[in-house]
């Protein structure tokens, strides 16, 4: 079964498009820098959740950043979009940048989340050990970077081309209209005091890393896990920054376990 | 035409394997290792005293820009050039091209200090107002990229109502709130002085350019020919808008080499050039296009060109350290060198081909010594000038420029020409 496309206008004005698949208890996702992308991982979670994947706002329409600010702007616009679709005390899954923003609406909103997943998050600085600086880097160096094997089954499709010139171009532009929309919240630094409100986060929290990531290097999930408090880290072995799509049933596994 | 001597002010001395040992030239390139303080206070001195032997020998215009961390240019705060110019010259336009506004906060400052060379120039300010190039915004500024285009536009309003409307009044904008808006002083030109924009081939530029009646320059390092479509693409944008196809209304940047002969200027200039597009225009890819600097729609426009090169005027160029002087005059034209002949006809060719009634003019490349900067700006003064500056001003009236600046007198020993 494929998932359902859903897609709304908020009070705001702002638009929604979430994708939603499987029944039982709600789950929300939340994509990293590199787009929203229907994965075996999700596959795996609607086997026991009503999964909802919500498209990051302004990728598609370059226009509505200008109603979204800050971080803070962002956690309202998730906020509308569940309460628009009825979703109460939702699980929680984030990667990447969609990490830091679960992070952060459960700061918000403690008491809208049951639990919290945050798989390889961004949102901590530490000046020791940077956050790497992928829009510094020569793009051709950037797959390898962020995944232990670019060609893998999992992960070809966030870096593949089009086998159609003609479509080359579009894609381009959704790519960088997708990064940008992300930057838009974290640029040149993705730490946005992240740190000091998540004394607020009460939902028990899982923080799944890939062992080799070297775009939000594993200390990261330490960090997270002392400013938390009621958190434990699942390290995945042989991923990089997408375990979930690197070793998904592995992922999969440790975030189910967690969640039941 | 008017011809503005202008300065980039780069470093003058990369190590020979620059381009093979570091990856870019702005942003990154180490300035414990690249950059002696030493050797800039040198160029420092040489670069003033260039613009100033070009005022003397009778150019229209001086000028100079703005960036950060760059190999090719670093005139960090051009409004301190622009001060200077204000005093030492008497005649010219002090084209300052310009104040990259989303770095000036609040924006404002840009406000005064424009006014300042205005009031100390008796009204000879060329007041630019580029958005700013990746490298510069983004990445040595850290502005976010999708604001850049937003902030922009803010300060430019507010810059110029701080210039037109009667003052004190509030400003509420975004990202600058101020209750007290209140110049000391206005500029001398009223309403205010000639604003330049300066693009790279974004449509949101030319747009903005015909909306308020600026003038459009490109800065291009690639010639006539590479910039032939996009300078169509302003026109085509200016006619829609009903505005006049007056040529002033336009600018081209251009890399100008003299000497007595063809040969000669081959033999004085060709290095200069590799080095120049080699090194000086060694910018990482990843610094030059960064997601959320161009809209979908320039994005669109680019790839629809398929002329990356118009979207980022700074890719270097595979091969080009050995690159000929027959491509880079004759076949890809984005050199104009020769003798003086052959720099007129090219320079004819140039106003008609791009219809521009603006010059400026690339005199001072990369790793050119004072006195060749010097011989190159009295050979085009002396020999050249005279027979091009009365193009188009005797058809088309140039309300672009400041009008405190006047033409000034060639040197004596420039050709004389009939009236």
């Amino acid at each position: 079964m494929k998932a359902e496309r859903i897609e709304l206008t908020l009070k705001s004005g702002l638009k929604a498009d979430v994708l939603k698949k499987g029944e039982g208890a709600p789950l929300v996702f939340l994509h990293g820098r590199l787009g929203r992308h229907w994965d075996a991982y999700l596959d795996e979670l609607a086997k026991t959740h009503c999964v909802y994947a919500p498209l990051h706002p302004g990728s598609q329409d370059a226009d509505e950043l200008l109603l979204l600010d800050a971080v803070s702007d962002l956690v309202l616009y998730y906020d509308d979009v569940l309460r628009a679709l009825n979703i109460e005390q939702p699980v929680m899954v984030g990667h990447c940048f969609g990490g830091m923003v679960a992070a952060e609406y459960a700061a918000y909103f403690p008491d809208r989340v049951r639990k919290l997943v945050l798989v390889g998050a961004l949102g901590l600085w530490r000046d020791d050990v940077p956050v790497a600086d992928i829009d510094s880097m020569n793009p051709d160096l950037i797959p390898a970077t962020l995944v232990n094997d670019p060609r893998a089954a999992g992960v070809a499709q966030l870096f593949a081309m089009p086998a159609d010139p003609a479509f080359i171009g579009d894609l381009m532009v959704a790519r960088v209209s997708m990064t940008a929309a992300v930057n838009h919240f974290i640029w040149p630094i993705p730490d946005r005091d992240l740190r000091r409100r998540l004394y607020r986060v009460t939902a028990p929290t899982l923080l799944v890393w890939g062992r080799d990531d070297r775009f939000v290097p594993l200390v990261y999930a330490t960090e997270f896990s002392t400013s938390l408090g009621n958190a434990k880290v699942g390290v995945v072995d042989n991923a990089g920054h997408f375990p979930h799509m690197e070793q998904t049933r592995e992922t999969a596994a440790q975030t189910l376990a967690f969640l039941h | 035409m008017k011809f503005t001597w202008f300065h980039m002010q780069g470093y003058r001395d990369l190590p020979q394997d620059f381009e093979k040992r570091f990856e870019s030239v702005w942003v990154n390139p180490p300035t414990d290792e690249l950059c002696d303080p030493k050797k800039v206070a040198q160029y420092l001195n040489w670069n003033l005293d260039e613009l100033d032997y070009a005022a003397q020998m009778g150019y229209d215009g001086v000028g100079t820009n703005e960036h950060h961390q760059n190999g090719y240019g670093f005139p960090t705060s051009p409004n301190q050039t622009g001060y200077y110019l204000a005093k030492s010259t008497k005649d010219q336009a002090i084209v300052i091209l310009g104040n990259t506004l989303p770095l000036y906060n609040p924006p404002i400052r840009s406000a005064e200090e424009l006014a300042f060379i205005d009031c100390l120039s008796g009204g000879r300010l060329v007041a630019g107002m580029p958005v700013g190039s990746p490298m510069d915004v983004a990445h040595c500024y850290g502005i976010t990229p999708t604001q850049v285009r937003p902030r922009y536009y803010e300060a430019h309003d507010l810059i110029k109502q701080a210039w037109t409307r009667e003052g004190p009044f509030h400003f509420n904008g975004k990202y600058t709130k101020l209750r007290h808006v209140n110049l000391w002083p206005k500029p001398l030109q009223k309403p205010h002085p000639p604003i330049w924009l300066a693009g790279g081939g974004s449509v949101e530029t030319w747009d903005f350019a015909a909306q308020n009646d600026y003038l459009y320059s490109y800065l291009s390092f690639n010639g006539r020919a590479a910039a032939k479509p996009l300078m169509d693409g302003f026109w085509e944008v200016n006619d829609k808008a009903g505005r006049d196809s007056n040529p002033f209304r336009a600018g081209f940047a251009q890399i100008v080499f003299v000497g007595e002969t063809d040969a000669e200027a081959e033999k004085l200039y060709l290095q200069h050039a590799r080095y120049f597009y080699s090194k000086s225009l060694h910018v990482a890819k990843q610094f030059a296009m960064v997601p959320g600097y161009s809209t979908a729609k320039s994005m669109k426009h680019a790839i629809k060109r398929a002329d990356a090169g118009g979207v980022n005027p700074f890719a270097s160029i595979t091969g080009i350290q050995n690159v000929s002087w027959k491509h880079l005059v004759d076949e890809s034209k984005k050199v104009i060198g020769g003798s003086p002949a052959t720099v007129i006809d090219q320079i004819k060719d140039l106003a008609a081909d791009l219809r521009v009634g603006h010059v400026i003019l690339l005199m001072q490349l990369g790793s050119m010594d004072h006195e060749l900067t010097k011989y190159n700006t009295r050979l085009f003064a002396e020999k050249v000038l005279p027979h091009v500056r009365d193009i188009w001003e005797d058809q088309w009236q140039d309300h672009w420029w400041p009008k405190g600046a006047r033409r000034p007198k060639l040197p004596a020993s420039a050709d004389r020409v009939a009236a």
